[in-house]
């Protein structure tokens, strides 16, 4: 199916809801086009295109819920789909924590999707592929990397008259750049939902410096340094605050914001008063979907503002419990900056450790948001503000929780994405002291 | 990673998803799974229709994979079914080579039509990739099996099950677990039915039904006027079983340490649930933390399997070593030079690790690989020397060797199958040794049950584990509870200071169920056996903090 037109859209899901016997239902789908082209060792090595669409009905009766789906679209099948979710919803338990779904919101008008994107030909794929391998064949590097690129559209209608509808183009690049000897490593990511705005060549250029710079890394001690973290390499750590920003996780006094004597942390200033955390829907660097998948509206949010925690996210039974209005988890967020540029802050560094990419984040601790992980592809040593050499990879354990109270400098904030989740981000370089590696790693 | 998908579908928060591209397929109710849409000889049918319009169009090779793909996933929290989810997906993809170049195409729509048009799409994309062709692809012979069966020899088909009985025993064990002290529990059972159907040029059609079923839960124990917390695991492991998984037997139950009960080929979900709370208590009340320095460890295998997955299973992937993942999960310290040496001493002499695709009740146990390859076991450490990796058609002729090791494997008919971690396990000890008497051999230790948090480099060096329990080792007794433990070592060095492995009575399997690999990313199931193993002077950190 192809992308639905809004009108398209609630044609349909109204034709659904037609159907419905239930005492109520609620109609959701989604769906689009993605391709991608995957290579290493300078070649392609898989390529495809995947083009998907998915019902979905939930029909209620009372406080028991049942769902199905179905990615055919003929009446016989909405008709069966309808049917059996109602089926289901007289064979369910009841679930005491069952919501009545929304009347109708008022959403803003989302700016998620731009036509370069959603018309991006074949050719243009493979041709900003070919740009970024032409750039490691012409410095004699081996370059892996994955560009991939989505068209998407979804909608939900309930039997209460709530209609929702948005579309989204997103593209991500990423591009590990190698020396031949495997000695040196480089990498760069890059995420647009407006194609003409990546320019793979360059960010090839950056990971092939990054790689050919980093070869013959030095080891020194683990410890306590400073370090400036690139946005790459800072959005990793950084989406775990927001992750645990869950109010009945800290209600329940089983999350990073609890505290003693059954509390928690909302109110407190927990970072250094330069943090500023918020989510904002029509962001025009940073765009995302205006409402949620139960049909809340998304609004801008400050989630930690000059340091305190503002707001945590609720889920609709939640928030109804405590009383307080249901603010959705957001779907991206974005940390204010400064205005110097990376090299400013090397250049402003006496002593410290420029680290690109962090990688393979686990939590060792949910109590103190305690991480661990590993620097990756490019690590330098500065001093007297000049990157003097590149380092051997360290491994560190680290809540950042604790690292933005160690806050020294936040550089200009860009957008980028986050090699764990693949989100996409505004967030600035920044310089923290005392950040904790824990010991070394011979990996390149 | 891809749990994140399952955990979205469960709470059903689609609707607002900007690329909403789930690989698991599309919620189904329960009646829905058991209807098989297509019979061996109508797949049959419509695999020649994908082989000849390849041949037709020019590919010199073609492989087709007919997939039904069934999950259940049920979650639960204390006295409640949060909610229970179906999904099933259902379609075909295409492999061809053409001009020497892969190209792959999927479609839902398994009809003659679809399938011949998704065949013309994968060799045009081969031959449009063909000019970043460097060498033409190579695939190593195999023969043709003709029409063939493979199905997990389960006793119970956790598909048939009523969910009420399912969700009755969830519910039962998060009753034992508040009955002894848990402030919050949440379980959960995962279910996964794998109908696939391959064919190719090469002259095989095999049928194949493939099951796996992990039960797990989260005891939470709280302290809400010190604002501690800390979490309990379950100690099952993910099986390639039916339900009788979740059906306890006697024989299946191992004594662990302080109480702990381990479990085989059965699992008792209650009994553990109320181990747990009573555990996650002690923790948060008389357990202390750990002091850093040098240990002897005591690994059970629940604990040890993703220790095993992490700095062996995944290092001797050969298409990691070669470079085909180094954007994203990495390269590898083993090389094909340390292989070639026929002495890199990857562990000590007691170290004996291999791979094996046929393993009864194991997660990765089929009768062929998502390329016709018939399953085998082969040795990868062989008295701790580093001897053989794993590789498929197309790549291991780069080893010299002219036979694809069968692990190939793709997680659904939409995604393109490549070279995945067959069931990598450590060989037990072959004297008799349990458990109990290694622990009276250590002065100065930690035994450590059940997985936790881990992490490792890229180039699989470097990593960090914890666990689920920890007890300390005094003089060869149990000296009691110990929290805030990781252990920080280097892969070589780590299985170098293999001091002693028990004996064949104490070998079971550890599982991991949502391995993931490669971009756009695949997950995986497979499980990694060993006997409980002791290995020295591991430096231990405290992972304790204060906000």
């Amino acid at each position: 199916m192809p992308i639905l037109t809004k009108d398209e859209a609630q044609a349909l899901l109204k034709k659904v809801l037609s159907y419905s016997k239930a005492e109520q239902c609620e109609v959701n789908i989604y769906g689009g086009d993605s391709g991608n082209i995957r290579y290493a060792r300078n070649s392609v090595s898989t390529s495809g295109n995947i083009s998907q669409s998915t019902l979905i009905v939930s029909s209620a009766f009372g406080k028991k819920l049942g769902t199905a789906t179905i990615n055919e679209f003929d009446d016989a099948s909405l008709q069966k789909v309808v049917k059996r979710s109602e089926e289901l919803a007289q064979l369910a338990p009841e679930n005491p924590e069952f919501v009545p779904f929304l009347e109708p919101q008022k959403y803003a008008e989302p700016i998620t999707f731009v036509q370069a994107t959603a018309s991006i030909t074949p050719k243009q794929r493979t041709d900003a592929v070919a740009q970024s391998l032409q750039v490691s064949k012409d410095n004699k590097q081996v370059a892996a990397g994955f560009f991939e690129d989505n068209k998407a559209f979804s909608a939900m209608m309930n039997s209460k008259g709530l209609f929702a509808y948005n579309t989204a183009t997103n593209v991500n690049f990423s591009v590990t750049v190698r020396t031949a000897d495997g000695k040196g490593s480089g990498y760069a990511t890059r995420g647009y939902n407006d194609f003409t705005k990546l320019d793979t060549k360059a960010a090839t250029e950056i990971a092939t410096q990054k790689s050919m710079k980093s070869a013959a890394a030095k080891a020194i001690e683990p410890g306590k340094y400073t370090v400036i973290l690139e946005p790459a390499a800072a959005a990793v750590l950084l989406e775990r605050i927001l992750f645990d920003l869950d109010a009945r996780q800290a209600d329940e006094g089983r999350s990073s914001f609890s505290k003693a004597g059954g509390k928690t942390r909302l109110g407190e200033k927990l970072m250094d008063e330069r943090v500023t955390i918020y989510s904002d829907p029509l962001n025009p660097e940073l765009p995302t979907s205006t409402w949620n998948g139960d049909g809340r509206p998304h609004e801008k949010t400050t989630w930690i503002e000059k340091g305190v925690v503002k707001n945590f996210s609720y889920s609709r039974y939640w928030a109804q419990k405590k009383n307080v209005k249901a603010i959705p988890s957001p779907n991206s967020f974005i940390m204010e900056g400064g205005t110097k540029s990376l090299q400013d802050l090397i250049a402003g560094t006496k002593k410290g450790i420029l680290v690109t990419r962090l990688w393979y984040i686990r939590d060792v601790d949910p109590q103190t948001l305690l991480l661990t992980g590993l620097t990756r592809d490019g690590t330098f040593y500065i001093e007297n503000g000049k990157i003097q050499y590149p380092i051997k990879n360290f491994r560190f354990n680290e809540s950042p929780i604790i690292m933005l109270n160690n806050l020294e400098e936040l550089g200009a904030v860009e957008r980028t994405v986050s090699v764990e989740s693949n989100n996409n981000y505004l967030i600035p370089p920044m310089k923290i002291r005392d950040f904790t590696f824990t010991s070394l790693s011979d990996a390149i | 990673m891809k749990r994140r998908d399952f955990v979205q579908l469960a709470g059903l928060g689609i609707g607002g998803m900007l690329l909403p591209f789930s690989t698991l397929g599309n919620p189904v109710p329960v009646e829905a799974m058991l209807d098989s849409p297509l019979d061996t000889s109508q797949k049959k049918q419509l695999a020649d229709v994908a082989l000849n319009t390849a041949k037709a169009a020019g590919a010199t090779y073609a492989d087709i994979r007919i997939g039904r793909y069934l999950n259940q996933f049920i979650t639960t929290r204390e006295n409640k079914v949060q909610n229970l989810v179906n999904t099933e997906s259902f379609g075909a993809g295409i492999r061809v080579i053409a001009n020497g170049t892969w190209g792959f195409a999927a479609t839902n729509l398994v009809t003659a039509d679809g399938i011949r048009k998704a065949t013309q799409q994968a060799v045009a994309i081969a031959k449009a990739n063909s000019k970043f062709q460097k060498e033409p692809v190579r695939l190593a012979p195999v023969k043709g099996h003709g029409e063939v069966t493979w199905k997990t020899p389960i006793q119970k088909n956790a598909f048939e099950v009523p969910v009420s009985e399912k969700t009755d025993l969830l519910l039962k064990a998060n009753a034992a677990a508040l009955q002894n002290g848990a402030s919050f529990v949440n379980s959960n059972l995962f279910q996964i039915n794998e109908q696939k159907y391959f064919a190719s040029t090469e002259g095989s059609y095999i049928d194949q039904d493939i099951h796996r079923i992990w039960p797990t839960f989260t005891v939470s124990a709280i302290d809400r006027a010190s604002g501690k917390f800390k979490t309990r695991d379950a100690l099952s492991a993910p099986m390639g079983m039916g339900y009788e998984y979740m059906i306890p037997k006697a024989e299946d139950k191992v004594k662990g340490i302080a109480g702990t009960m381990l479990y085989r080929n059965s699992y008792d979900i209650v009994e553990d649930a109320a181990i747990a709370a009573k555990q996650a208590k002690e923790m948060i009340t008389t357990a202390k933390s750990v002091e850093p320095g040098k240990y002897d460890l005591v690994l059970e295998p629940n604990h040890l399997g993703l220790t095993i997955h992490e700095s062996v299973g995944h290092p001797l992937e050969l298409d990691r070593i070669l470079g085909y993942e180094a954007n994203y999960a990495g390269t590898s310290f083993a090389s094909l030079e340390k292989l070639k040496s026929g002495n890199f001493k990857y562990g000590s002499n007691l170290v004996n690790i291999f791979a094996d695709k046929q393993q009864p009740g194991s997660l990765g146990a089929v009768g062929y690989d998502d390329e016709g390859v018939k399953s085998r076991r082969w040795d990868l450490i062989k008295d701790g020397i580093f001897v053989n990796v794993q590789a498929i058609r197309d790549q291991v002729h780069m080893l010299g060797q002219n036979e694809s090791h069968g692990c190939c494997y793709s997680q659904s008919w939409s995604d393109v199958q490549f070279q995945r971690m067959p069931n990598v396990s450590l060989a037990p000890g072959k004297d008799p040794y349990s458990p109990e008497q290694m622990i009276k051999d250590v002065e100065k230790g930690i035994y450590i049950a059940g997985r936790g948090s881990f992490s490792i480099d890229q180039q699989r060096y470097n990593f960090q584990f914890g666990g689920t329990v920890f007890y300390e080792i005094k003089n060869g007794q149990i000296a009691g509870m110990l929290n805030d433990v990781a252990y920080q070592s280097n892969t070589q060095e780590f299985w170098n200071s293999c001091a002693k492995i028990c004996d064949e009575k104490d070998y079971r399997l550890f599982g991991s169920f949502f391995d993931g690999k490669g971009q756009p990313s695949q997950v995986s199931a497979v499980s990694h056996g060993s006997a409980t193993t002791r290995f020295n002077g591991v430096n231990v950190i405290n992972t304790g903090r204060t906000i």
